[in-house]
């Protein structure tokens, strides 16, 4: 079991991206590839973006699909945060797959 | 550069401001204003100091009059004439009451924008409810701007809050390549209003064509911006281009109904403006009693629709403890 507690290395504003891609091909990502769960505690983090869980989260859903959720624990959210991991999940599973793929233009 | 700050622009009659911009020549800049009364939105402000930065970047010069009127007290405390190289009025000795905004701020690297929110919350010396919706706004618009814009001031950003009204109204300006030129890069846009309308719209980044973005950009900021502003019944100001999309306020005795596509909702849309090169975001937030900036965000996932076949919903598979 890894936990990742966001308050000592984010403080309490979750919002540097570049902090949270890092963690999740440092830690997250490994973690879950050899078998391990992870607990994400945002415990004393008031305040989350949602730039900050898409760069923390999104691309494992997108690449491992919903079942990646079964090795991930969200602990010790505020409504905000857990609002924000909620919309970030649902986006992400929602565009998985060449299916969602497609040119855009309001012509 | 010329700029003319006339005696009110607001994010509700903004287009009179906008209209008087004269961006074409970038090795000048010459400010002219209202001569008896100064009264505008913090977007304004920075919209007027990148322009500055931008004019001084190129080794520019000054030119303007300046009124002794005193409510230029306000740019003045903002911060204003730190880049407009022009001597403010002398008579500005009254300080305004302390905690009631964040002055003009330059941002061009990440650090900067670390710094300026750890410096945010001792400068407002305000409660949670009003510095969070700041923070957030800050930290995403500011964002998009690092990444996106090439701006080569960076982004400016200030803020104002309203204790009577209780709203919050900030600023976000950059000098960079503008929304149409980074929806180009993979959307087939033709205009600055088809690339506003674009980048609006959830799930939609410049850098993609897929619909949901990619592991590092969502195509999220804007919406989630645009969406904490009608949310909390007030008004969101998207310039770029030539054209500037202005969410409307809803009324306080109708519900919010949040639309994916930015034209669904009750808007302005003038096109044919002044170019502008960069971007121009404005927005005001009305602060509630009792209502937490989490509630406004919880309430987006609500309406966070994106245009694909698969319909499911995966919140019960999320494990929170």
């Amino acid at each position: 079991m890894k936990t990742i507690a966001f308050l000592a290395i984010v403080g309490d504003f979750a919002e540097d991206k570049d902090v949270a891609a890092s963690l999740r091909e440092k830690e997250i990502r490994p973690a879950i590839a050899a078998g391990e769960n992870v607990i994400l505690d945002f415990a004393g983090v008031t305040l989350a973006t949602q730039s900050f869980v898409h760069a923390l989260i999104s691309d494992l859903l997108r690449t491992q699909g919903e079942t990646v959720l079964n090795n991930i624990e969200f602990k010790n959210c505020v409504p905000g945060v857990k609002g924000i991991v909620e919309t970030v999940v649902q986006y992400s599973l929602e565009t998985m797959g060449e299916e969602a793929e497609k040119k855009t233009s309001l012509k | 550069m010329k700029i003319h700050l006339p005696n009110g622009a607001h994010l509700r009659n903004i287009t009179g401001f906008l209209s008087d911009i004269d961006a074409s020549d970038t090795s000048s800049f010459e400010l002219t204003m209202h001569p008896k009364w100064v009264f505008v939105h913090p977007a304004v402000l920075a919209l007027t100091a990148c322009a500055a930065a931008l004019v001084t970047a190129n080794g520019g010069a000054f030119s303007g009059v300046i009124p002794k009127i005193r409510s230029l007290n306000y740019p003045v405390r903002m911060g204003l004439f730190d880049y407009v190289k022009l001597p403010p009025p002398v008579e500005i000795i009254e300080h305004e009451e302390a905690g009631r905004f964040i002055p003009l701020t330059q941002i061009k690297s990440t650090d900067d924008l670390r710094k300026a929110i750890a410096d945010l919350v001792p400068l407002l010396h305000a409660e949670k409810e009003v510095a969070d919706p700041i923070k957030y706004v800050f930290s995403e618009m500011v964002r998009n701007v690092l990444e996106h814009s090439k701006s080569p001031v960076g982004a400016f950003v200030a803020a104002q809050y309203y204790a009577e009204t209780k709203r919050i109204a900030i600023g976000i300006a950059d000098a960079g390549i503008g929304i149409l030129e980074h929806m180009r890069q993979y959307h087939d846009v033709k205009d600055s209003k088809e690339a506003i309308t674009l980048a609006l719209q959830p799930g939609i980044t410049g850098t993609t064509s897929k619909i949901g973005g990619t592991e590092f950009n969502a195509g999220a900021g804007l919406f989630f911006t645009k969406s904490i502003a009608s949310f909390s019944k007030n008004m969101f100001l998207l310039y770029s281009g030539d054209a500037a999309y202005r969410l409307m306020r809803t009324a306080e005795n109708r519900p919010v109904k949040l639309n994916s596509v930015p034209t669904e909702d009750r808007h302005l849309f003038p096109t044919g403006l002044p170019f502008w090169p960069g971007t121009l975001v404005g927005i005001d937030i009305n602060v509630t009693q009792g209502v937490e900036f989490s509630d406004l965000l919880n309430q987006i996932r609500g309406a966070y629709y994106l245009d694909v076949k698969r319909k499911k919903d995966f919140a019960h598979k999320i494990k929170f403890t």
